[in-house]
């Protein structure tokens, strides 16, 4: 804790802003279809109201299965707070912290799916299945593009790395650039949004993270909404820190000026699913390869 | 003296088999006297170790020992050996528990007491290899190890594919012996004698020094499974009774390690050889875990994985030789200690999952997993064992495998930016490399205990299982311990791994002093007890506070479809499918379906499975061309002893003849 004001801040943003990305996402889908679309605070009613509900547990199910939630929401605020925002320091932060970052959002991926397995059902076990295949080829696109801004910045520390990075743009910018789209096609793997998946399809056969949580109800359910979406905020803050420098005139210019920045990330993902279709699944390992590899591409580019 | 303790202990092992032997077949004190003595063995071991760790007062033991020129007893602990020495007596004790309700003496009277003569001659065997400082009697010691290792694999020899195995386990340590034969002769020419003592740079010609290094990662490799080396392991692990596969995969395949990193100690190392050892390592850990993810039957699955984690040890020691060799103390200090500390981690959850494996196995007769599940709700603490041992081979926080691979990572990461030498900045590619193998260890174990573990039982053996006596699940237990132990408290291993390093690269100042500056150790601990204590609170929390009256409890939602069963669940093959396919250029699965003609198809299958491509389109291919082209040296073999005698004494007499 170097900094009381900026990791209550932190903390806050953490816990309060996640469901207005989802909203933004909505809207912003809304208006390219001449709907209204429902309202930006639309998933913070659901979530009350998920939290109000009854439960069903599937008579098939153990403890994995309501520890699946819990696990999911924790490790994604854990996993937040390691992640520098709209201040040089991020509330938690030590030497190797990238390297926590993943595994700690590993810890929620065997939870999740496993609570997916627990259920029996063939559905939630395809889910699962397609979770954790992605995830395999998306944890070594994060992982070059951390070798590259480690290779730059000379840290592995994710506050000074992201810190630092941005002062970097103008001497090795296509290496940046190349990491950039990485991290923008993990960021919308990670989070099951279109391309990779399609958070409003209503057909089991075609889905990956709805899918795994169809038997979820009530709180429960609203524990993995909720992870879900400050899920979504850890990877938009880590491309936004990678082209936005703080201007470093204190918390109260930066912090809007992030969260400025996370919320034009939701408006690009919202232009971005209304603006393609969802791939082929048999399409989707091939693009988070090219990931890997553009990535790997920026790290050749620093080596040359 | 923890030399002494040491000694003890092993002597104790090695005679605890023997004793039951004065009981008859049926009684069952025999097992019990053994189990005894045994676990007085082991403690007495780990006891020795700690003392060595607290007081570091090692004092070499020297006997002279007149079987073979050049022959001494020659015992001495260091930080390596005290390393090693923990896991053997911890899984040797434990196993002995194991056994006493997985290997009732009243349920196999005819295997019970050859098994467990040969699992103490195995603990003592693996114990010599670790303390010897000669290298006779380091070979005597692995020998010891080897041939017991053999007749343990074929404990049931009355099975045909059990025998096989054995065979071939046995083919494949003979080749190893061989090639530590030649290392240590070699050895033997380097340095002029056979003391483990290092090679002073320059001694020697670098042709020699590659051909001791070649010979030896050959020897060592094959026992420790590295691929392509692997091909005895997985049939061998498979076959063999659970608490034998614990301690081969858990130790066993740790004396390679060993070999490896002691022989790196004692040579002047280069910067290829550094890289061999980092490249085989990637390969490893990427196609162990990948061949794991195609297997259904749930112990060949750990044993492949097991390659994986041999393939993660390897990147720490490639890692450190790399760095020794191009003078970075921090790269030594970092990757052999992940490594090493990946080796203990290692030793504690493969046991445990190999032991809850065979708990499972206990109760339903059945290794294939596809037969399996909904053994959550029958066998509760088995259950528990493995997860709790799946999430720390995945590597997850807040568990010990994530310690490991934390430290191996910063290694890996440290090579970055050093002088911009394209080759060291090309190593922190093990760090994707490592990314991958990571993720691919979550699908792996998700998909193992997510099918045997969780949803309903597919047979009528899963659905009458029933939960394993204490003594199995005790030893499950204390593993979990062991791993809980190591994850939410790191700092612990930070003086035996720095002995350790200190050991292998006397060179560097304060291996200690270095290792504790570089890992964040305390965040480490702090960041897995917080973690710990957050998902213990919020879980309570919330589902205390829902409470009971809240939760309705009703069938899994079937999308509509009413008439599910157990069937149609997720299996292993499909839950693995995607993956298997996007290595299906390493593993060549082998798809087994009819071809449908009519319009309104009957009947129909599907069977998939993927066999070992290495041992069959290579080796036995190799050894069937081999066996064709050397048919005519069957002259010689007569099978008569005294014409074998003959040769003999004609290959001593032109040995004599030769001119020194």
């Amino acid at each position: 804790m170097h900094d009381p004001i900026n990791t209550a801040i932190q903390i806050v943003v953490v816990l309060l802003l996640p469901p207005l990305l989802q909203g933004v996402i909505g809207k912003t889908k809304a208006l390219f279809a001449g709907r209204m679309g429902p309202p930006f605070l639309q998933q913070y009613y659901d979530l009350f109201k998920l939290f109000q509900k009854d439960s069903v547990f599937s008579t098939t199910t153990t403890w994995i299965f309501r520890a699946g939630p819990v696990v999911a929401l924790v490790t994604a605020f854990v996993a937040a707070l390691f992640i520098p925002m709209g201040s040089p320091r991020s509330a938690v932060s030590f030497v190797g912290d990238p390297i926590v970052l993943a595994y700690v959002l590993g810890l929620s991926r065997f939870f999740t799916t496993s609570a997916a397995l627990d259920t029996g059902s063939p559905f939630e076990g395809m889910g699962a299945a397609r979770e954790v295949t992605f995830a395999c080829l998306a944890e070594p696109a994060l992982f070059l593009g951390l070798l590259v801004i480690a290779n730059l910045t000379g840290s592995l520390q994710l506050d000074t790395m992201l810190g630092t990075v941005t002062d970097h743009w103008s001497t090795e910018g296509a290496s940046l650039a190349l990491v950039l789209t990485g991290w923008s096609i993990v960021l919308l793997a990670e989070n099951c949004r279109i391309p990779f998946d399609d958070p409003n399809t209503h057909l089991e056969l075609t889905m990956i993270h709805e899918v795994m949580v169809l038997d979820h109800s009530g709180p429960a359910f609203g524990m993995i909404l909720y992870g879900a979406s400050m899920k979504l905020l850890i990877f938009s803050a880590l491309v936004v820190r990678l082209l936005i420098p703080l201007t470093g005139q204190g918390p109260w210019l930066d912090w809007p000026l992030f969260i400025a920045g996370a919320l034009v990330v939701a408006v690009l993902v919202g232009v971005m699913e209304s603006s393609m279709a969802r791939l082929r699944l048999t399409h989707v390992p091939a693009l988070l390869i090219s990931a890997c590899m553009l990535s790997a591409f920026g790290f050749v580019l620093l080596m040359r | 003296m923890p030399e002494r303790t040491v000694l003890l202990a092993l002597a104790l092992a090695a005679v605890s088999g023997l004793l039951g032997l004065l009981f008859p077949r049926r009684s069952p004190w025999g097992q019990r006297l053994t189990t005894l003595v045994a676990v007085a063995a082991g403690s007495l071991g780990l006891a020795g170790v700690a003392h060595y760790w607290q007081r570091g007062d090692s004092e070499a033991i020297v006997y002279p020992w007149n079987l073979l020129p050049g022959a001494e007893f020659h015992v001495l602990v260091d930080g390596l050996s005290a390393v090693f020495l923990v896991p053997i007596f911890a899984v040797f004790l434990l196993g002995s528990i194991y056994g006493l309700g997985y290997w009732r003496q009243a349920e196999y009277p005819d295997s019970g007491r050859k098994l467990r003569v040969f699992y103490g001659f195995l603990a003592a065997g693996m114990a010599v290899v670790v303390v010897a400082r000669n290298a006779i009697l380091f070979i005597f010691g692995w020998e010891v190890m080897a041939l017991s290792a053999f007749f343990l694999v074929a404990t049931e020899d009355e099975r045909a594919d059990v025998r096989a195995a054995g065979w071939l386990y046995l083919v494949a340590t003979h080749t190893a012996t061989l090639s530590l034969f030649a290392t240590f002769m070699l050895f033997r020419a380097a340095s002029g004698s056979y003391d483990l003592v290092p090679i002073a740079t320059g001694a020697a010609t670098p042709a020699m020094l590659n051909s001791i290094f070649g010979l030896a990662l050959l020897g060592f490799g094959i026992k420790a499974g590295i691929m392509p080396l692997h091909v005895w392991l997985p049939t061998s692990h498979a076959m063999a009774p659970s608490h034998v596969s614990a301690i081969m995969s858990g130790v066993i395949i740790k004396m390679g390690v060993y070999g490896l990193v002691r022989m790196s100690s004692l040579l002047p190392l280069t910067v290829e050889w550094g890289v061999i050892v980092l490249g085989l390592g990637a390969i490893s850990a990427v196609l162990g875990v990948a061949f794991a993810i195609g297997q259904q039957d749930l112990k060949r699955l750990l044993a492949y994985s097991s390659i994986e984690n041999i393939g993660i040890v390897f990147l720490g020691l490639g890692l450190a030789m790399l760095g020794r060799s191009l003078e970075r103390p921090d790269l030594v200090v970092l990757g052999l200690a992940g490594a090493l500390l990946h080796v203990v981690n290692h030793s504690f959850f493969k046991s445990m999952l190999f032991l809850a494996a065979g708990s499972v196995i206990h109760a339903t007769h059945t290794r294939d997993i596809d037969l399996l599940g909904g053994l959550s709700k029958r066998m509760r603490w088995t259950a528990l064992a493995f997860v709790i041992g799946a999430v720390a081979i995945c590597g997850l926080p807040p568990l010990n495998g994530f310690v490991s691979e934390f430290v191996i990572y910063l290694g890996l990461f440290g090579t970055l930016g050093a002088d911009h030498h394209a080759l060291v900045s090309a190593v922190a590619f093990g760090a994707p490399v490592l990314a991958f193998v990571g993720a691919l260890a979550v699908a792996c174990f998700v998909r193992a205990y997510g099918v045997v573990f969780l949803g309903v039982p597919r047979t009528a053996p899963a659905s009458h299982a029933h939960e394993s006596p204490p003594s199995i699940l005790f030893a499950l237990a204390v593993l979990a311990l062991g791993c809980m132990a190591l994850g939410l408290y790191p700092p612990l291993a930070v003086l035996p791994l720095g002995q350790a390093v200190q050991a292998w690269a006397p060179d560097i100042a304060d291996a200690t002093a270095d290792l504790e500056r570089l890992v964040p150790w305390q965040p480490l601990s702090t960041l897995a007890l917080s973690l710990a204590a957050g998902l213990a609170a919020v879980g309570t929390l919330l589902w205390t506070q829902l409470g009971r009256s809240r939760v309705h409890e009703s069938v899994t939602w079937g999308c509509g479809y009413q008439g599910g069963t157990p069937r149609i669940q997720y299996t292993s093959s499909s839950f693995g499918e995607m993956l298997v396919g996007l290595f299906s250029w390493a593993l060549r699965p082998r798809i087994h379906l009819p071809f449908i003609k009519q319009l309104f198809p009957q009947e129909s299958y599907f069977r998939s499975h993927v066999p070992d491509p290495v041992l069959d389109e290579a080796v036995v291919p190799g050894l069937y061309w081999s066996a064709n082209l050397l048919a005519w040296f069957r002259v010689f073999q007569q099978g008569s002893i005294h014409l074998y005698l003959t040769y003999i004494f004609a290959a001593l007499l032109v040995l004599l003849l030769i001119p020194q």
